[in-house]
This record gives structure tokens, sequence and C-alpha cells, in this order.
């Protein structure tokens, strides 16, 4: 396991989130406002360490790093503005693959899940970095 | 909410617009992505780009936003996007979609499966994705 914290859904947060993504729904502006569906990503700042510390202890060498793909998914009802969740920080898999111009490409699968206060996990994130090797 | 339910329907179009840099900033205040090789030319062309370019879940947020926008925020179960091309400042942006599949459960919730994209004005696709919605099937 990479970490894990707390996180606290702020509403005013939801709200800011929604704004910049575009949404003008009235929905993302009350007390109780669930997330929009990209919104954990913003459970990095909660990060104890820091935002960038996942980055130094993965090993990843940013100017060659790629953000391949995302994934969020909800086995159920979305969480609210108020929930409190444990954010629990995973490699799900490291995966080698020749690059076709030369130089390997090393595919790293993060898996993030978030959990409620009783356990539950109520939604999981998938982060595919791909870190370009040095053309040979 | 008025999205469509038919499978192989397509979703009507939003038109984003023209992304500013004011836009890019924005994203990254709120999301806390501050990578600088999104509003940092000087840096963004040390790593051997052209300049500054787009925060991929910038357009990965107007995909959750275009679901959330047809089917209400509440719907969305799912969502998984593909980072294809990169998307510039000054890019005019439009999201489409299609149903390609519509369930309905025992507890009268329809599962909708959707194919989404963001296009680029004038270049290509940016972003692919996947997303699945549930939504009340009597609505």
């Amino acid at each position: 396991m990479l970490g894990e914290y707390e996180m606290v859904i702020e509403r005013g947060k939801v709200a800011e989130f929604a704004r910049a993504t575009g949404s003008r729904s009235p929905g993302y502006f009350g007390d109780d406002a669930p997330i929009p569906p990209t919104f954990l990503v913003t459970s990095s700042f909660w990060a104890p360490e820091g935002e960038d510390a996942l980055v130094q202890r993965l090993g990843l060498n940013l100017p060659r790093v790629l953000h391949g793909g995302q994934e969020f998914s909800f086995p159920g009802r979305l969480p609210h503005a108020g929930d409190r969740l444990t954010v629990r920080l995973t490699v799900e898999s490291v995966t080698e693959k020749a690059g076709r111009r030369g130089g390997n490409m090393t595919f790293i699968v993060l898996l993030t899940r978030y959990l409620a206060p009783d356990g539950v996990v109520v939604a999981e994130s998938r982060a595919t970095t791909i870190e370009r090797g040095a053309a040979s | 909410m008025t999205g469509p339910r038919e499978v192989s329907a397509v979703l009507p179009e939003w038109n984003v617009g023209r992304q500013s840099r004011t836009d890019i900033v924005r994203y990254q205040g709120a999301s806390g992505d501050f990578n600088p090789i999104h509003h940092d030319d000087e840096f963004a062309r040390a790593g051997g780009m052209e300049g500054a370019f787009s925060v991929g879940m910038l357009q990965a947020g107007y995909l959750g936003t275009y679901c959330t926008d047809l089917y209400g925020p509440e719907s969305v179960r799912r969502i998984k996007v593909r980072f294809s091309e990169q998307v510039w400042p000054g890019d005019v942006l439009v999201c489409s979609g299609r149903v390609l599949s519509a369930t309905t459960g025992q507890n009268g919730m329809q599962r909708l499966e959707l194919e989404l994209a963001v296009r680029r004005r004038g270049g290509g696709v940016a972003v692919t994705a996947e997303a699945t919605v549930v939504v009340a099937a009597t609505s």
C-alpha cells in the first residue's frame, strides 16, 4: 500500500469543481451536493505528505510521464458534501512494453479506494500512468 | 432529465466553446493539479512541448458534466477516459456521444452504457470515454 489518509468532501470545493468543469447545475451548489463524476482527483490535496510525494515515491521521471487514462466507478450512491472518506492508495499493476520508437514504456496502474466510515468502498479510481523510457 | 435512453441514440452535442488559459488555470486550482506544464510556456518548452497545453482531466471533467447535464447529478456510476491528443489554449471543444446499451433492472432503474468523445474543432478526437449512468426507468 502506498498510503492511507482521510479526506472531507467540502461543499465549496464541490461547487468550485463543478464550475471549473463547465457545470451550471444548481444540484452542485446545495448543502448536500453529490460530487461531480471526476471530483475525486482532488483527493491528492489531502495526502499528508503533499501532492508531489507520490511521484517521488514511485520514482517517476516527471518530464517523461504521460497520463494515459483514468477511471472512476461508484458501486452505489455517490459521495456527497459533508462525507468523510478514507483514501487508500495501492499500485495495482506495473507492465513494461516495448515502445514503437525504441525504448521501453512502463504502464503503472494506481488503484485508489475510497471508503465510508463503516468500511464500505463507495468509489474506486484507476489512473494509468505511462513513463516513456529513453529511446535506445 | 432528458438524455436519450434508446440503444444507438445519438446524444445532443455540447459545444463547450473556446478553451482559454483562464479555463485551464481555473481547473488547476479546482483540482489541485498544479503541474506548471499546463500554464508556464517556458517550463513546457523545456520539456520539449510547443508551449503550455491543457490538463487531460479538464476534458474528462467536461465529459462528466455532459453526462450529468443529460441524466442528472446523481446518475453517473462509472466513467473511464482515454487521452489521445493534446488540447491547446484556443481550441474549440465539442462533446458528443451515443447510447451503447440499455437494461432495466427489477428495481425500476435503467442502466445505460454510453460512449463519449471530446473533439477539437478543426482537429482530432482528444479524449474518448465510456460511462455508465443509472436513471429511473419511468421518468
